[in-house]
C-alpha cells in the first residue's frame, strides 16, 4: 500500500515536472539561440515570452489534425505515439539524487532502479529509431521516406560507439546501476580534485565519444540529417501537423534531457558537488541565485525597455527567495543533489543548443564514414587501454 | 487543335522507368520532384530529380514561375520609366540591373557622364556587389546548415540597405542610377556613414571567414563539390563568381571598363579549384575588394555635376523647374511624352555580382524602347544546373546550387 502510493506521487512530480522542463527547454532553446543571432527571441506571450510554451502547446492541441489521403493510417497513427514512448520512459530509470528521507520515509530519488540502468536506457533508446523509420514510411512521401531511412542508418551505426564509450566507465565503476554509478563518484581525490569518471584516467576519450554519440542519436545539429530542412523539407515528420507533429518534437527534447543526464549520471559525477562541501559546496547555489538576483536587479535600475522596470524586480525577488529556501538546513540533504544535477544536465543542455547555433551539417556519407572509420576505432581502443588500466592496477 | 503542347512535364517526359542498355538501373530510380516550394531552391525554381538512392542520376531545372514579362513590359514604357522596372529584374542587384539599362541608352543617345555620376555610380554597384554577396553568403550558410550566418550577413546587409536609403529614398528598389546620371545628389553627411561601414566592414569578413574557414565541417561539405568542366561553363554561358573559381579570369569592370572602373585600382580574384569552396572563396574576396573600391570613392570622389548637360534628357531640379520657364517646359515635355532615342541597337554588358548582365536595345526613334533583351547572369549559370548535379549526392546538390547564386526573379524576367 504505501509503496504504491509513494509510487504515484513519485511518479507524478516526475511526470510534472518534466513535462514543463521538455516545454521551456524549447524556450531556453529559442532564447539562447536569438542572442547568439543577435535576435531577442519571444517576447511577447508573457513577461520574456516565458508564457510562450504554453501558447505553443494550447496552439499545438487545438490545430487541425491534418491526416494526408495518402498515408498507411495505422503506422501513420502509431509512430508518434512510439517516438514519444520510447522517448519518455528513460527518464523513470533516472537517479536525481542519492537515497532520501522524506517524513521518516526512506527513498530513492528516482522512479525505479534497475540493476541493469544503463542497459535499459541504451535498450530503450534503440527502439526510439522506429518512431522514426515508421513515420517515414507511413508518411508515403519521398522526402519523409529518405529522411526516416537516414535517421535508421544513422541512429543504428552511432549506437555502436555510443555503446562502447558507455563501457569504458562502467569497467571503472563495475556496475550497470544508475544509482550505484552516481554513489561510486562521491568522495575527492587529494581532497580537490572530484572522484568523477571523465577526471580518471582516458575516461575524457569516452566522454567526448558519448557527447558525440548523443548528439547523433538525437538527430541534433550537426547529425540533424534525418530531418535536413534545407534538403528533405522536413524529413521524416514532413507530413505530420498538430500534436502529431509536438510527439516528435517531444521526443527530440526527452532524448536530449536523457542522454544529457546519462552523461552526467556516467561521466560528470551525477548529483555530486564540484568541490567539497567542506570548503562551502552548499552555498554555490544561493550564491548563483542572490547573484542572478543582483544582477536583475541592476538590469531593472537601467532598463532597456519600459516593462523590464516591473519584471525584473518580481524576477530577482523569486531569485532571492530560491537562494534563500537553499539556505535552510532541513531541505538540504534534497535540495543539494538535486541543484547540482540538474546544473549538470542544464549545462550539456545549452551545449547541445549551442551547436545548434554555431554549426554546419555533416553530408550523409561523411556522416556514416565519421562513425565507422573514426567513431568507432577509437572506441575500441580506448575500450582496451581502460581494460588493461583496470586489470592493471 | 493539333497543335503540340508547348509545355511538356518534367516528370511525365523522363519517368520512362523501363530499363534499357544505355541506362541499365533507370528501374531503380525514384523521381522526387524538387519545388517550386522547396526551402533551398531560393524562390521558385522546380527540379525534377532522378534518384538511385541518395544519388542524383539526372536533374531537370523547370523555370518560368516567376515570369513577369519585363521585357514585353520595356516595350510599353518610356525609356526613362523603364528604369524601375529594370530594378525588379534581379531585386537582390537592383542597381546593377539600372546601371547596365543606362549605360546602354546612353549610347544609343551619346551622352556623356560627368565623373561625378560615374563614380557615385560605381559605388552604388559596389554597395549592390556586396548585399547580394552578403545574401548570398547567409541563405548558403543557411542551406548547409550553418543557422546563424543568416543573421550576421544580414546586420551587414541592413547597413548597406540604410546607405542606400539615404542615397534614394528607397531601401531595395532604388532606381537611383537614372539615364544621364543619377537621380540624387549625394546627401550630406553621406562621407560619415559609409566612411564608418567601410572602415568596419573588413573585420567583418574576418568574422565570417574565421566562422567557416577553420571549420572542418564546413570545408568537407564544400571542397571538391559542385565540380563542373571548365569548356562546359564557356559553352554554357556561365559568368561571374563561378567561371573565375574555376580558373577563368574574366570580369567584365577590367576587360571592358565602364563606368570609370579603369580608373580604380582592384584585383579579381581567380581561384582554380573549380568547386563550391572555390566560389565561396572568390566572393568572400570579391567582398573585400569592393570595400577598397568604396574607400577609393570615398577617398577621390570629384566634385562636378551629378547629372548630364543634356536638358531634354535628364530631369530639371525642382528649384529650376519652379523658377524657370525652360526648365519647366523640359520638364513637361520629359515627363508627358519621354525622350526620343535616335534608331538603332545596341548591346551593353557590365559586371554584376552574379556575372554578366547584358542589355540589347533596339530603338526605332520613338519614345519607347522597340525591343529589350537582358542577358541575365542567372539565367546562364542555371543552364549549367542538368552538368552540375549530375551523379552527385542531395546533400551536395543543395550545396552545389546555393553555390550558383541565381535569383529567380533574373532568370525568368
Amino acid at each position: 500500500m504505501n509503496y504504491f502510493i509513494l509510487a504515484l506521487i513519485k511518479t507524478g512530480i516526475v511526470v510534472g515536472v518534466f513535462m514543463h522542463v521538455l516545454a521551456y527547454l524549447q524556450w531556453i532553446e529559442r532564447k539562447v539561440i536569438a542572442h547568439v543571432q543577435l535576435r531577442v527571441g519571444p517576447r511577447r506571450v508573457g513577461p520574456h515570452g516565458l508564457l510562450q510554451p504554453l501558447a505553443d502547446v494550447i496552439k499545438l492541441i487545438t490545430k487541425e489534425d491534418m491526416i494526408p489521403s495518402h498515408v498507411n493510417k495505422v503506422f501513420y497513427y502509431l509512430a508518434p505515439f512510439v517516438a514519444v514512448l520510447f522517448a519518455l520512459i528513460s527518464i523513470s530509470v533516472i537517479p536525481f539524487g542519492p537515497e532520501i528521507e522524506v517524513f521518516g520515509i526512506r527513498t530513492n530519488m528516482s522512479l525505479a532502479d534497475p540493476g541493469i540502468g544503463v542497459l535499459f536506457i541504451l535498450g530503450i533508446s534503440g527502439m526510439g529509431v522506429y518512431g522514426v523509420a515508421l513515420a517515414g514510411w507511413a508518411s508515403n512521401n519521398k522526402y519523409s521516406l529518405m529522411g526516416g531511412l537516414r535517421s535508421s542508418a544513422q541512429m543504428i551505426s552511432y549506437e555502436l560507439p555510443m555503446a562502447l564509450a558507455i563501457a569504458a566507465p562502467l569497467l571503472i565503476l563495475n556496475t550497470l546501476s544508475l544509482r550505484e554509478i552516481g554513489e561510486k563518484q562521491g568522495g575527492f581525490v587529494l581532497g580537490v580534485i572530484p572522484n568523477w569518471t571523465i577526471f580518471s584516467g582516458g575516461q575524457i576519450v569516452s566522454f567526448f565519444l558519448f557527447m558525440v554519440a548523443a548528439f547523433a542519436e538525437t538527430n541534433r545539429v550537426p547529425f540533424d540529417l534525418p530531418e535536413a530542412e534545407n534538403e528533405l523539407v522536413a524529413g521524416f515528420h514532413t507530413e505530420y501537423s498538430s500534436m502529431k507533429f509536438a510527439s516528435f518534437f517531444m521526443a527530440e527534447y526527452a532524448n536530449m534531457v536523457t542522454v544529457s543526464a546519462m552523461a552526467t549520471l556516467l561521466f560528470l559525477g551525477g548529483w555530486h558537488p564540484i568541490f567539497p562541501v567542506e570548503y562551502g559546496a552548499n552555498f554555490i547555489p544561493t550564491l548563483i541565485h542572490w547573484g542572478g538576483a543582483a544582477i536583475l536587479f541592476y538590469h531593472a535600475a537601467q532598463p532597456a525597455r519600459p516593462f523590464d522596470k516591473y519584471t525584473y524586480p518580481v524576477f530577482g525577488v523569486i531569485f532571492l527567495g530560491i537562494g534563500g529556501v537553499f539556505l535552510i538546513p532541513f531541505l538540504q540533504p534534497i535540495l543539494m543533489p538535486l541543484f547540482w544535477f540538474c546544473a549538470k544536465v542544464l549545462t550539456i543542455l545549452f551545449v547541445f543548443i549551442w551547436v545548434r547555433a554555431t554549426l554546419p551539417r555533416f553530408r550523409y556519407d561523411q556522416l556514416m564514414s565519421f562513425a565507422w572509420t573514426f567513431m568507432f576505432p577509437v572506441a575500441l581502443v580506448n575500450l582496451f587501454v581502460t581494460a588493461l588500466v583496470v586489470a592493471l592496477s | 487543335m493539333n497543335r503540340p503542347i508547348p509545355y511538356a512535364d518534367p516528370v511525365s517526359t523522363i519517368e520512362a522507368k523501363q530499363e534499357t542498355p544505355e541506362n541499365p538501373s533507370a528501374a531503380r530510380h525514384m523521381t522526387l520532384n524538387m519545388g517550386p516550394q522547396h526551402p533551398s531552391t531560393h524562390g521558385v525554381l522546380r527540379i525534377v530529380l532522378q534518384l538511385e538512392g541518395e544519388v542524383i542520376r539526372s536533374a531537370y531545372p523547370d523555370i518560368g514561375f516567376l515570369h513577369t514579362g519585363i521585357e514585353k513590359q520595356m516595350e510599353t514604357r518610356t525609356y526613362a520609366q523603364a528604369v524601375t522596372l529594370t530594378d525588379r529584374v534581379d531585386y537582390l542587384a537592383n542597381l546593377s540591373n539600372n546601371l547596365c539599362y543606362c549605360l546602354a541608352v546612353e549610347k544609343l543617345l551619346q551622352m556623356e557622364i560627368p565623373d561625378r555620376a560615374q563614380w557615385l555610380r560605381v559605388m552604388m554597384t559596389e554597395f549592390t556587389r556586396l548585399n547580394s554577396h552578403l545574401v548570398w553568403l547567409g541563405t548558403h550558410a543557411l542551406d548547409i546548415g550553418a543557422m546563424s550566418m543568416f543573421f550576421y550577413c544580414f546586420r551587414e546587409r541592413e547597413d548597406i540597405l540604410r546607405i542606400l536609403e539615404m542615397f534614394s529614398g528607397q531601401r531595395m528598389m532604388t532606381s537611383y542610377i537614372r539615364v544621364g546620371g543619377v537621380s540624387l545628389e549625394a546627401p550630406r553627411g553621406w562621407q560619415q556613414v559609409v566612411g564608418k561601414f567601410i572602415k568596419g566592414f573588413p573585420s567583418k569578413v574576418d568574422q565570417y571567414e574565421e566562422l567557416l574557414n577553420a571549420n572542418p565541417i564546413w570545408t568537407r561539405r564544400t571542397q571538391g563539390v559542385g565540380h563542373m568542366a571548365v569548356e562546359d561553363m564557356l559553352d554554357l554561358g556561365i559568368t561571374g563568381p563561378m567561371l573565375r573559381a574555376a580558373g577563368v579570369d574574366w570580369d567584365s569592370r577590367k576587360r571592358e571598363p565602364y563606368s570609370s572602373y579603369e580608373k580604380f585600382d582592384f584585383r579579381v580574384p581567380v581561384e582554380t579549384s573549380n568547386d563550391v569552396w572555390g566560389r565561396y572563396r572568390v566572393r568572400m574576396q570579391e567582398m573585400r575588394e569592393s570595400a577598397k573600391i568604396i574607400t577609393q570613392v570615398l577617398e577621390g570622389l570629384p566634385e562636378g555635376p551629378f547629372q548630364a548637360d543634356a536638358p531634354h534628357v535628364v530631369l530639371p531640379q525642382r528649384e529650376k523647374m519652379k523658377t524657370q520657364m525652360e526648365a519647366l517646359i523640359y520638364h513637361f515635355k520629359i515627363v508627358t511624352e519621354g525622350y526620343r532615342v535616335p534608331a538603332g541597337e545596341v548591346f551593353q554588358c557590365i559586371e554584376a555580382p552574379r556575372g554578366e548582365i547584358g542589355y540589347y536595345i533596339v530603338s526605332d526613334g520613338t519614345q519607347k524602347p522597340y525591343r529589350v533583351h537582358m542577358r541575365t547572369p542567372s539565367f546562364g549559370n542555371l543552364q549549367g544546373l542538368p552538368k552540375l548535379l549530375e551523379n552527385t549526392l542531395i546533400a551536395d546538390s543543395i550545396a552545389a546550387l546555393g553555390s550558383m547564386d541565381f535569383v529567380l526573379g533574373d532568370t525568368d524576367r
